[in-house]
């Protein structure tokens, strides 16, 4: 017996062939590609701006600064007024806390209750699974915005019922993709190993199966994010926001649009605004969807 | 007088000279690879996973895995160079004079098609005969690899087709254009042993009969030693020896050969195997020397200043080893005394089956199933897919819970389901899986999953529980460097590793391993068994070891229990089951089991 025989088999040097995917690691990775970069820039723009605009705005939104539909310059200020005589810039700078905040807390709970059940319903592998897909597949047979809609004329455009609303309608897509996810590792037989184990159902779906969704839930976050704020926006064109005079990007263009030829930036800043916040988290989520299934495919450059 | 004197060598069918291939970034994969097959002759081509056996295989099909390139070299089958032609001219070439038979064959064939259109496909790509004509070759072709030629049969599709019959459809089909060169890439890997040897006796009779040079890619080395006269052993992407069959397996001359022949278990020895230290360096880790001298107990300074070269030792057997010869005159490959496990004490079982029943929904996969395991027992249950072994297995851990009849821990009738069951119990019957891969949580690091049985078992948390894992690991030989690693930064031994841990942690009285090492490589196959059973003897645990691989039971288990179709059709001592069968079924395994060398004949 020579005396390397006591040394054990694979023990000396390990050669990582796949980097490890974990997801901070993703974000890493995913910054490394130009779309990512791009998408978090805008999107980070825009909420520097909802988050610090009251605090730079010259005006009160609501204050009547100079005649109605003044172009910038002079008294009118920098982007002139709108069709109240209030300073654009301000309102524009007042107008996406409230659009942002409801989009982050609406897609936030939506995506809580989504992946609770797409978990357990992927989990459950019996009739449970599809009690809880099906009725997922009712409430999603509903358009989002036809939804809002009926739920703030039926209740008023109380924010709550709009987050409410948008809540209910992301948690069900949210739901399909978790159930998606999580069904080729419900699978593996990790999870057997921890059943065996006598391990909480629980703990398995929050300790064993939500880590390994990770990936694609933070694509699918980025996605319904992008969704949210263009839904609040809408409901507030539509005049259906808890104060119709209120600064909100959405309000902005609806009020200022009959302006455009005279006064454009009523309207074009909102409208800027929110396209770059949304092709912003949508490029943010179409990097990290490519990292991830680059990563997957053995390939980590993109 | 004759220009030449010498004999000149019977015309090579495929020659290959100095194939180089590297990764894109330049890292090289396969280095001075040289051999020829003669027609009608199977060349084993043997290695580990990643030595560049199949990289090797699929060249010689001028095409190469994305990311690798071929840089230098020749291919010449008969008087062309494959490297030298263009995308149209090898499609040509590809399935006329050369074709592939891949691993799976259940996705080498279209499921969309029935068999007998797939096979006529082949036949018309590469020729313009009217369609009567092929009719009646496709019936021919059925008939050669031994499988039905009437129309109904050739309707099927390939899912109504067992997997044995898929790979002979997929012989068919590499066979149809009489090529003069055919790779078969583990064809054989999937398939259990009666089948495997049919198929084996397929390509063997296709290769004379038509005077095709096979390659014969594999990791097997018993099955390349019953197929191919020839073998040649590949490490780190070089020939480290080619020779006969013979030659390699009792008179090695590289002393890599050496020990994966130790590596393998054998029906008729009774011995422990005995796996190799270290593991392959990978692509663009080689080292200066000899690639194998870091892991060779054989090592001299001039090992590791330059590659050997690949140098004769006897007349057609040559070896990458500058020590060839002091490795020859050790001899045939030594067997070690396997060190006597305890006697199992079958008074007090510690485990007891009576009369199990296991369905699959209306399906009864188990009928009537007695098992006894003693104290310190290892008791193997062997049989094919569907013989019902896993099953078994599985039932005694909880993880099947579909199943009637009783099983006894000492004095306690288990309940069906784990879940059922109380701590304590669980904590006392532990489960291996057979993949590592699939077993071990991707998120979480090594010593999160070995501990995680202390936290569900509430046997230790914190500092004692940490120094418990560190305990543990050193036990299975992973290094406290191995502590905060992903899985996805093990190899598949030091994965299996882990699982070993993390069963053994909780200190259960019963060890279930379900193939175990069927997903690795024999040489971390040996080791890795050589763990177990190290561990077994020393922990006193109880072991029920499941594996379709003879021989590997041999090696470890005292008793073994033969099941088929959910039947026990022969249980007693293995060395009396093995070495004298009572049961026809037990006989025809043992006979198509393949093993190594002159003397591995048996039934």
């Amino acid at each position: 017996m020579s005396p390397t025989d006591t040394v054990p088999a694979g023990v000396e040097e390990v050669v990582t062939t796949t980097p490890p995917v974990r997801p901070s690691t993703l974000l890493v990775r995913a910054l490394r590609l130009w779309r990512t970069r791009i998408g978090a820039s805008f999107g980070l723009l825009l909420v520097l701006v909802a988050i610090l605009g009251p605090y730079l705005a010259p005006h009160s939104p609501t204050d009547f600064v100079a005649i109605p539909n003044t172009p910038p310059g002079g008294a009118a200020g920098l982007l002139g007024t709108d069709y109240l005589g209030q300073d654009v810039l301000s309102r524009f700078l007042y107008g996406g806390r409230g659009i942002l905040v409801m989009a982050v807390v609406s897609t936030g709970i939506g995506l809580l209750v989504g992946v609770g059940i797409g978990l357990v319903a992927a989990y459950a592998r019996n009739a449970w699974d599809d009690v809880l897909m099906r009725g997922m597949d009712v409430v999603m047979a509903f358009p989002e915005i036809m939804l809002a809609l009926l739920a703030v004329s039926l209740v008023g455009p109380d924010p709550w019922v709009v987050i409410a609303a948008i809540a209910a309608t992301t948690a069900p897509r949210v739901a399909r993709v978790a159930r998606g996810s999580a069904q080729p590792v419900v699978e593996r037989d990790f999870i057997e190993a921890t059943e065996a184990m006598g391990v909480s159902r629980l703990r398995i779906l929050t300790g064993e199966l939500l880590p390994n969704i990770l990936a694609p839930m933070m694509v699918e976050a980025s996605l319904r994010l992008t969704y949210s704020i263009g839904v609040i926006s809408a409901l507030a064109f539509l005049g259906l926001s808890s104060d119709p005079n209120g600064p909100n990007w959405g309000t902005m263009i609806q009020q200022n649009q009959i302006a455009l030829a005279v006064q454009p930036w009523g309207a074009l800043m909102p409208i800027l605004a929110i396209a770059l916040l949304t092709i912003g988290t949508g490029m943010f989520g179409d990097g990290i969807a490519r990292t991830a299934a680059g990563v997957d495919r053995g390939r980590a450059e993109g | 007088m004759s220009p030449d004197q010498r004999t000149p060598a019977p015309a090579a069918a495929v020659t290959v000279e100095n194939l180089q291939i590297a990764t894109t970034s330049g890292a090289p994969v396969v280095t001075d690879v040289s051999f020829d097959i003669a027609p009608g002759e199977v060349l084993g081509f043997v290695g580990e996973s990643g030595s560049g056996k199949t990289t090797v295989g699929l060249s010689l099909l001028g095409r190469v895995r994305r990311g690798l390139r071929i840089t230098g070299g020749s291919v010449r089958l008969g008087q062309v160079d494959l490297l030298d032609l263009g995308d149209d001219e090898l499609r040509r070439l590809r399935g006329s004079q050369v074709s592939y038979v891949p691993q799976d064959p259940a996705s080498s064939l279209n499921p969309a098609l029935r068999i007998g259109l797939q096979l006529r496909e082949t036949l018309e790509a590469h020729d313009s005969a009217g369609r009567n004509v092929h009719d009646e070759r496709v019936a021919q072709l059925m008939r050669e690899v031994a499988l039905p030629d009437d129309p109904a049969y050739l309707r099927r599709y390939p899912h109504e087709l067992s997997g044995g019959q898929q790979q002979r459809v997929g012989l068919a089909m590499a066979f149809a254009n009489r090529p003069r060169l055919i790779v078969l890439d583990e064809p054989t890997t999937g398939l259990d042993v009666t089948t495997q040897a049919t198929v084996l006796a397929t390509v063997r009779e296709l290769a004379a009969a038509h005077g095709v040079a096979a390659l014969y890619v594999s990791h097997d080395l018993a099955v390349v030693a019953t197929l191919a006269r020839r073998v040649a052993v590949m490490y780190a992407g070089r020939i480290v020896e080619l020779g006969s069959a013979d030659q390699l397996f009792e008179v090695a001359a590289h002393p890599y050969t050496r020990r994966l022949v130790g590596a393998i278990p054998s029906l008729t020895g009774d011995r422990s195997l005995v796996g190799i230290p270290g593991r392959a360096p990978s692509p663009g880790r080689r080292p200066p020397g000899c690639d194998f001298a870091p892991r060779c107990a054989l090592r001299v300074p001039e090992c590791e200043t330059g590659v050997p070269p690949l140098s004769q030792v006897t007349a057609g057997h040559s070896a990458r080893c500058i020590r060839a010869n002091d490795v020859v005159r050790q001899g045939p490959v030594r067997v070690r005394d396997r060190t006597r496990t305890v006697q199992p004490d079958a008074e007090a079982p510690v485990l007891a089956l009576r009369d199990v029943v296991a369905r699959y929904g209306e399906v009864e996969v188990l009928h009537s199933i007695d098992l006894t395991l003693g104290r310190q027992e290892c008791l193997a249950v062997v049989g094919e897919s569907g013989s019902g072994k896993t099953t078994t297995a599985r039932s005694i851990a909880g993880l099947h819970r579909d199943w009637t009849g009783s099983i006894r821990l000492d004095d306690l009738e288990l309940e069906h389901s784990a879940r059922d069951r109380s701590t304590e119990t669980r904590r006392r019957i532990q489960f291996i899986f057979q993949n590592p891969y699939g077993s071990l949580n991707p998120r979480k690091t090594v010593a999160q999953t070995v501990g995680q049985p202390l936290q569900a078992f509430g046997i230790a948390e914190g500092a004692e529980a940490a120094s418990r894992v560190s305990d543990m690991l050193e036990q299975v030989s992973l290094s406290a460097g191995h502590t905060h690693r992903y899985p996805d930064q093990l190899s598949g031994g030091e994965r299996q590793r882990v699982a070993i841990a993390r069963a053994l942690i909780s200190s259960p009285s019963v060890l279930i391993c379900d193939e175990v090492t069927s997903a690795l490589d024999v040489s971390v196959q040996a080791a890795i068994v050589d763990l177990l059973g190290g561990l077994q003897r020393e922990l006193g645990v109880s072991m029920v070891f499941v594996t379709h691989n003879l021989p590997l039971a041999r090696s470890i288990a005292q008793n073994v229990a033969v099941l088929a179709g959910g039947r026990i059709v022969e249980y007693g001592e293995t060395t009396a089951v093995l070495s004298d069968p009572q049961q026809a079924y037990t006989r025809e395994l043992l006979a198509n089991t393949p093993v190594l060398g002159p003397t591995g004949t048996t039934g």
